[in-house]
């Protein structure tokens, strides 16, 4: 049993983290939300340079072949950082997608340009109506001409805007589901384009008419969908990382903001109940982090149910624990807290984010009840 | 990163497992996994059969007889024991007054004590709790004066559990008014057969005689049974409180009582006569404590992982009491309300041993839900005892640097 980082996984995480507060301060974030532009582009040819897109690929891609403990470590450093830049979306969600197809030469073709950073892919599967859920897809593919027809609307599709691919799902005509890599600047694919709460670039995606070629299929039969919720998988596991490493910064400045602001002659932290309150929040920030280690070594469990169990489990319970860390954050930040100005607030708004993500702690909580009234008694 | 046993101490856990499957006698099992109240013979043969097969001072360094189980190792023993339904070991000899005798102990009384206490021929308790010191135990005012080779020891203890049991008693006493009350306090360990000694049993709210006050009317203690120095009392208490963190998120226990609870969610039926499992409501609350002591698994192990590393005292012991004491608590409250209308009439004989249903006398009660009140009564005091959750609540902000 070891519940550390390799020395590897250590240096990797350090170097990334360290490279973030040098070269994307808060103040550059601030800035950059508030001019309106969507990315700092300079700074994700920082990332290209020091791999980041190439670590989740496969070796045999072109990539550094990395898995689900190096996911947590690479989303550890960069959530406090809040970056707007695609790391979540092409180089973890996308890239852990295309790898469980690696092996077709469409596929692996994209998995090299990623890793490279010549390219950015993201995921379209979600739709207005689907709420996260991963089998409720409308969108249809009809073969047509040698290849296929799409239509369809997608919905917070992530980071679109700066994709050069958009991988869509869409059913076929014997109801299975399909997924077509579908570069952004088709004919017939338009973008609507919005800001979500925490910065984040998204679109919903109109697809109307979007003629692929055939080749543009990867995953035949099951595999698409199996591949699906495998990077789902992942990505719950990389979200409840980024989480926890945003739950530890949060209660860093509450504390330190406890230390100093002097009310009553003395610094706030004296009095009990905002005491209390920081250890309520240090006990959930601690549970999570338990589960966030769960979910990273059960995502690619062959037991599927239990697998399944794990990471509902984890994203419930980060879920409630993100909402009462950051609720309390900018509560014992007292008026602070409300502002744009400091940290808080805006590490508060990307949490509330991750829970709605891929269904909100209550949706997952019903999922792992689910599992939980199917096992067979012990006793 | 990896959540796995080494072989090492898988073969550890099989070992363990062996033991308890040829050892742990059925009379005992079949009261721990029904909730019923063990007599103190029970724990005496438990620690005896412990004591023969080795183990009897599990944690304790080899040079006094121990087996220098390390935390992992206890962690095991504990899930093991707890899930084979053996009686929890009695802490205050081999967890608490031990490791406190072999730290700040003499040869003479290592010696002494250290053998009884590994083979249960000794039944220790604990002297610390007085009717005006709880929290602030710094306040204690029991008082020890030195007369020759003698401590003349007057005053009272109180919320002394199972004293009524014990051999011997480790108590804090106060040897010295003039300084700060931290400064004045001495390790007293008192012969509960002494002259001077009263045990009255407190009357608790399950019906349960688990503690007592205890009166000490001019007491005589040989100034050999002190530990350490005179007044440095309080150092070896705090000692010892920081010492014992393997055991203290009770994982096993919680693991083994959520299956029961689970049991009695199948067997009740709820709304539209559907198992209470069933019911979205309930089930969420399962569901909800279920995850919370997955949670707690790992971060106990993580605990007691790092340990080897570094033993600097951080908030992991207080953290680990507070929810684990909490989980417990709400599977416990949770079995009650399974039960629900069956939890209402009040039997305390169900909690002895041998207690079976009557139809002529108990109606349809199921057997299960006989015991259920009062185990939930009872384990009000998990947050209570060993530091209030809230007296851990304000050591975790301590040592937070608030």
């Amino acid at each position: 049993m070891d519940f550390e980082l390799s020395e590897e996984q250590r240096q990797l995480k350090e170097t990334l983290a360290g490279f973030l507060a040098r070269e994307f301060p808060f103040e550059r974030l601030k800035a950059l939300k508030r001019s309106g532009e969507a990315r700092d582009e300079k700074l994700w040819r920082g990332l290209v340079e020091l791999g980041v897109p190439a670590l989740l690929v496969p070796g045999e891609a072109g990539g550094l072949g990395f898995g689900p403990v190096e996911t947590l470590a690479l989303m550890e450093a960069c959530g406090p950082s809040l970056l707007l830049e695609p790391v979540f979306a092409s180089a973890v969600l996308a890239t852990a997608l295309l790898s469980e197809l690696a092996g077709e030469p469409s596929v692996d073709r994209l998995l090299a340009e990623l890793a490279s950073g010549a390219r950015i892919a993201t995921l379209a599967h979600f739709e207005p109506e689907s709420r996260f859920e991963l089998e409720a897809v409308q969108a249809r593919a009809h073969e047509d001409a040698g290849g296929w027809r799409i239509e369809g609307r997608k919905s917070f599709v992530l980071q679109a805007g700066m994709a050069d691919v958009l991988i869509v799902s869409a059913r076929l005509a014997d109801e299975t589901l399909g997924l077509f890599l579908v570069p952004r600047s088709a004919a017939g694919v338009k973008l609507i384009e919005y800001r979500l709460v925490d910065g984040q670039s998204a679109a919903d995606v109109v697809l109307s008419g979007v003629q692929v070629p055939a080749a543009a299929r990867v995953g035949a039969h099951e595999h698409a969908s199996r591949a699906l919720e495998a990077a789902i998988s992942q990505a719950l596991a990389a979200l409840g990382a980024e989480a926890v490493a945003i739950m530890q910064s949060l209660i860093d400045a509450t504390i330190a903001y406890l230390q100093t602001r002097q009310q009553f002659g003395q610094p706030i932290g004296r009095f009990q109940a905002l005491q209390h309150r920081v250890a309520d929040m240090l006990i959930q920030l601690e549970q999570a982090r338990s589960m966030s280690v769960l979910a990273t070594m059960s995502c690619r469990s062959p037991d599927h149910k239990e697998r399944a169990r794990a990471l509902a489990g984890a994203k419930a319970l980060i879920g409630e624990a993100s909402r009462f860390v950051g609720q309390q954050a900018v509560q014992l930040h007292g008026g602070m807290g409300m502002t744009d100005e400091l940290e808080v607030s805006h590490w508060f708004k990307r949490l509330t984010a991750i829970d709605l993500w891929l269904g909100d702690s209550d949706t997952h909580l019903k999922r792992y009840i689910k599992l939980m009234q199917e096992e067979a008694p012990t006793v | 990163m990896n959540l796995e046993f080494t072989p090492k101490e898988q073969a550890f856990r099989a070992e363990v497992r062996e033991f308890l499957r040829s050892k742990l006698p059925a009379s005992i099992r079949d009261k721990v996994l029904a909730g019923r109240e063990l007599s103190r013979d029970d724990y005496v043969l438990w620690q005896r059969l412990m004591h023969e097969r080795g183990w009897g001072g599990m944690s304790w360094p080899k040079s006094v007889g121990g087996v220098e189980w390390n935390a992992i190792e206890q962690y095991i023993f504990e899930e093991e024991s707890s899930r084979a339904g053996a009686p929890r070991l009695i802490p205050f000899g081999i967890k608490m007054v031990a490791p406190v005798l072999i730290a700040f102990g003499t040869p003479a009384q290592q010696q002494r004590f250290l053998p009884d206490i590994s083979s249960g021929a000794a039944w220790w308790c604990q002297g610390y709790s007085e009717p005006g010191s709880g929290s602030d135990l710094a306040s204690l005012r029991t008082r020890a004066v030195l007369e020759g080779n003698e401590y003349i020891v007057n005053g009272q203890k109180t919320w002394n559990t199972l004293g009524q049991f014990a051999d011997w008693i480790f108590c804090l006493v106060r040897t010295d008014t003039k300084s700060k009350p931290q400064a004045g306090i001495s390790f007293l360990l008192i012969d509960m057969k002494s002259p001077g000694i009263t045990v009255r049993p407190i009357a608790l709210l399950d019906g349960g005689h688990e503690v007592n006050e205890i009166w000490f009317e001019n007491v005589r203690v040989p100034v050999e049974n002190r530990i350490g120095e005179e007044n440095r009392g309080w150092t070896y208490a705090k000692f010892l409180l920081g010492h014992e963190r393997t055991g203290i998120a009770g994982v096993g226990i919680s693991k083994r009582e959520l299956e029961r609870l689970k049991h009695i969610a199948r067997e009740q039926r709820g709304e539209g006569g559907r198992p209470l499992i069933e019911d979205a409501l309930f089930a969420a609350r399962i569901a909800r404590v279920e995850l919370d002591l997955r949670a707690l698994e790992i971060t106990n192990l993580r605990v007691l992982s790092a340990e080897g590393v570094e033993r600097a005292p951080g908030p992991n012991a207080s953290i680990l009491k507070i929810k684990g004491s909490e989980i417990l608590q709400t599977i416990s409250e949770l079995m009650m309300r399974a039960a629900g209308p069956w939890a209402l009439p009040f039997r305390r004989e169900a909690m002895e041993a041998g207690w079976q249903v009557d139809p002529a006398r108990d109606g349809a009660t199921p057997e299960y839900a006989a015991t259920v009140m009062s185990t939930y009564l009872n384990l009000r005091k998990l947050s209570i005892f060993g530091g209030t959750n809230e007296i851990q609540k304000n050591i975790v902000a301590q040592m937070l640097g608030l």
